[in-house]
């Protein structure tokens, strides 16, 4: 249990993190700015630079932020509510479900808004379908939940499949851009933002309640939890957070896992200082992770999904191997 | 002065299959009842209904006079406390972080844990005999010393009823006699009511008033230890003979 003191002060320098990788992703690119101009650009001045920073890295930056924070939130959450510590946002079958409907619209031939709007529709009818399933005879224990999710995110896999499969070659590259995670197509950057502090205004006032969940459903319901209330809160809060960036950058994997678990491996697990400081770890490891797919290969972009899973697969395995049991 | 715990008419279920049939119960304060049944009669699914966690079959379950239903979760967390017996935290963390936790009920939304709660989580620690290992993880604790530390988390929530579902498990016998002590000091001191299951008839009889007897078919009986607790009345509960060795006041039974 941290002190309030430390708790601030770690909050405080991950603060200071999230603002240097959002720093970095302004200046680097194939046109690269310094640090005054990005300043100058920032505060209104008119310059050479203005334009690429204000119009385009800057929304970039921000919604590659906000969807990494609201995936560390979302695992984080998903990890207590399953308690599980390898829950990711996705293992409910969200992604799926929102790749369903990205992937229609894109054969489609919609528009971004279009495909934005049906991603959306598609996790929203998984999240749907997994909770009318896994709460079918009121139960609803974590093992059902879990069971249920993998099973639906397996059905959305194989609908994926089948539509990448009798796809035009022209709109194959799109779409598995999209499967990928890639902020390059995110439409707008305030909607992620709006929803990343929609989320950690309502998670973090429940977060000592959390803690008790994540030791037992009737252990936290005798200390004076709401425990029904808040699991139906959890699901919802996680599965809108995880449906929010999802839509913004398709499934952009391993944020989710790795960030609260590299958090909790640093400050422990009270989840009053876990949830925010999962925000702005996520948030920061995404931009960076943004920043080097568009430089890596620049002018060619990767998308950042591929990143996130080549740095996440070894970190994970490397926690994994050593966490004691 | 009214009772902390009454159940009136109360019915268990557990799948379908009816364990507890008609209870009435009443436990005024300061006073100890021990449970006693087979396995699988439904003495754990009673305490947890008694504790309000799962809905009573029929019947009703007052806390100091009140339903569950008129009370909400953290004001029946400051009126009972409540042993389970499988604990298990997938994350891991450490002794006062944990022992901390039965605190929750006493502290506001935004309040954070004060010199004064971690001081009760210190001396509960220590009431347990768990002094000095605070900065210890939960996961290297042996069985018992884990046991223990539920104990410990169990004293900081401070109710003034504790429902404890084999709070003897995996104690050795030194800690066994520790904790009833313990409890039995909380009822005669501070009044407390307890109620505890247990598998020894002769520690039931030793440390508590009344004794309530699950037969696992609806059946229950309930009277003072001194009349309830008989070779006849036990080998009948357990299907097993036992024979009755007294030793001035104390009883202790042993299977033939």
């Amino acid at each position: 249990m941290p002190s309030r003191r430390r708790a601030f002060l770690i909050i405080a320098s991950l603060c200071l993190l999230a603002l240097a990788s959002i720093g970095l992703a302004l200046m680097v690119g194939s046109f690269k700015v310094a640090p005054a101009d990005v300043l100058a650009a920032l505060i209104g001045q008119e310059g050479g630079a203005g334009d690429i920073v204000l119009q385009l890295r800057l929304p970039r930056a921000i919604a590659g932020f906000a969807c990494g924070g609201l995936l560390a939130l979302a695992g984080a959450l998903m990890q207590v509510l399953l308690r599980n510590p390898l829950a990711d946002p996705y293992v409910l079958g969200i992604s799926g479900g929102a790749g369903v409907g990205a992937m229609f619209a894109i054969l489609l031939g919609l528009p971004t808004l279009g495909i934005d709007g049906l991603a959306f529709i598609g996790a929203l009818s998984a999240m749907v379908l997994v909770f009318g399933l896994a709460h079918g005879d009121g139960s609803w224990t974590q093992t059902r939940l879990l069971l249920t999710g993998v099973i639906v995110a397996a059905g959305c896999g194989a609908l994926i499949a089948l539509m990448l499969s009798i796809a035009p070659e022209t709109k194959l590259r799109g779409m598995l851009f999209w499967l990928m995670g890639d902020l390059g197509q995110s439409a707008q950057w305030w909607p992620p933002l709006i929803a990343l502090g929609f989320a950690l205004v309502i998670a973090t006032p429940f977060a000592r309640e959390l803690n008790l969940l994540a030791r037992g459903m009737m252990q936290a319901q005798a200390l004076g939890v709401a425990v029904n209330r808040l699991r139906y809160a959890i699901f919802l809060l996680a599965s809108l957070a995880t449906a929010a960036s999802v839509t913004t950058a398709g499934s952009i994997g391993f944020i989710g896992l790795i960030v609260p678990h590299l958090v909790r491996l640093a400050t422990g697990n009270d989840q009053r200082l876990l949830l925010p400081a999962s925000v702005l770890a996520g948030g920061s490891l995404l931009v960076l992770a943004d920043t080097l797919a568009r430089t890596l290969i620049a002018p060619q972009q990767l998308p950042v999904g591929v990143l996130t899973a080549l740095i996440g697969v070894p970190v994970f395995l490397y926690l994994l191997s050593r966490q004691p049991k | 002065m009214s009772s902390l715990l009454e159940a009136r008419q109360l019915r268990v279920e557990i799948g379908g299959r009816c364990v507890v049939r008609a209870l009435d119960l009443t436990l005024a304060k300061g006073e100890r009842l021990a449970i006693l049944g087979c396995n699988g009669a439904g003495k754990s699914t009673l305490l947890s209904t008694l504790a309000g966690l799962r809905p009573a079959a029929d019947g009703e379950v007052l806390l100091a006079g009140e339903e569950y239903r008129q009370l909400s979760p953290r004001a029946a967390a400051l009126r009972r406390a409540w042993l389970g017996q499988h604990l298990s935290d997938p994350f891991g963390s450490g002794v006062l972080e944990t022992v901390i936790t039965g605190r929750h009920p006493h502290l506001g939304r935004w309040d954070w844990e004060s010199s004064r709660d971690a001081e009760i989580a210190r001396s509960a620690l220590a009431a347990v005999g768990l002094h000095g290992m605070e900065a210890r993880q939960v996961h290297t604790l042996s069985g018992g010393e884990r046991q223990r530390l539920n104990i410990a988390t169990l004293l900081t929530q401070a109710a003034e009823l504790y429902l404890l579902d084999e709070p003897l498990s995996h104690l050795d016998l030194n800690h066994q006699m520790a904790v009833l002590e313990l409890f039995a000091g909380a009822a005669r001191d501070c009044g407390a009511g307890i109620v505890m299951v247990l598998h020894d008839p002769g520690l039931a009889h030793r440390f508590c008033d009344r004794a309530l007897l699950i037969h696992g078919d609806g059946r229950t009986e309930m009277a003072a230890v001194d009349t309830i607790l008989t070779a006849k009345n036990l080998s009948e509960l357990y299907g097993y003979p036992l024979r009755q060795i007294e030793d001035g006041n104390r009883r202790c039974f042993i299977p033939e």
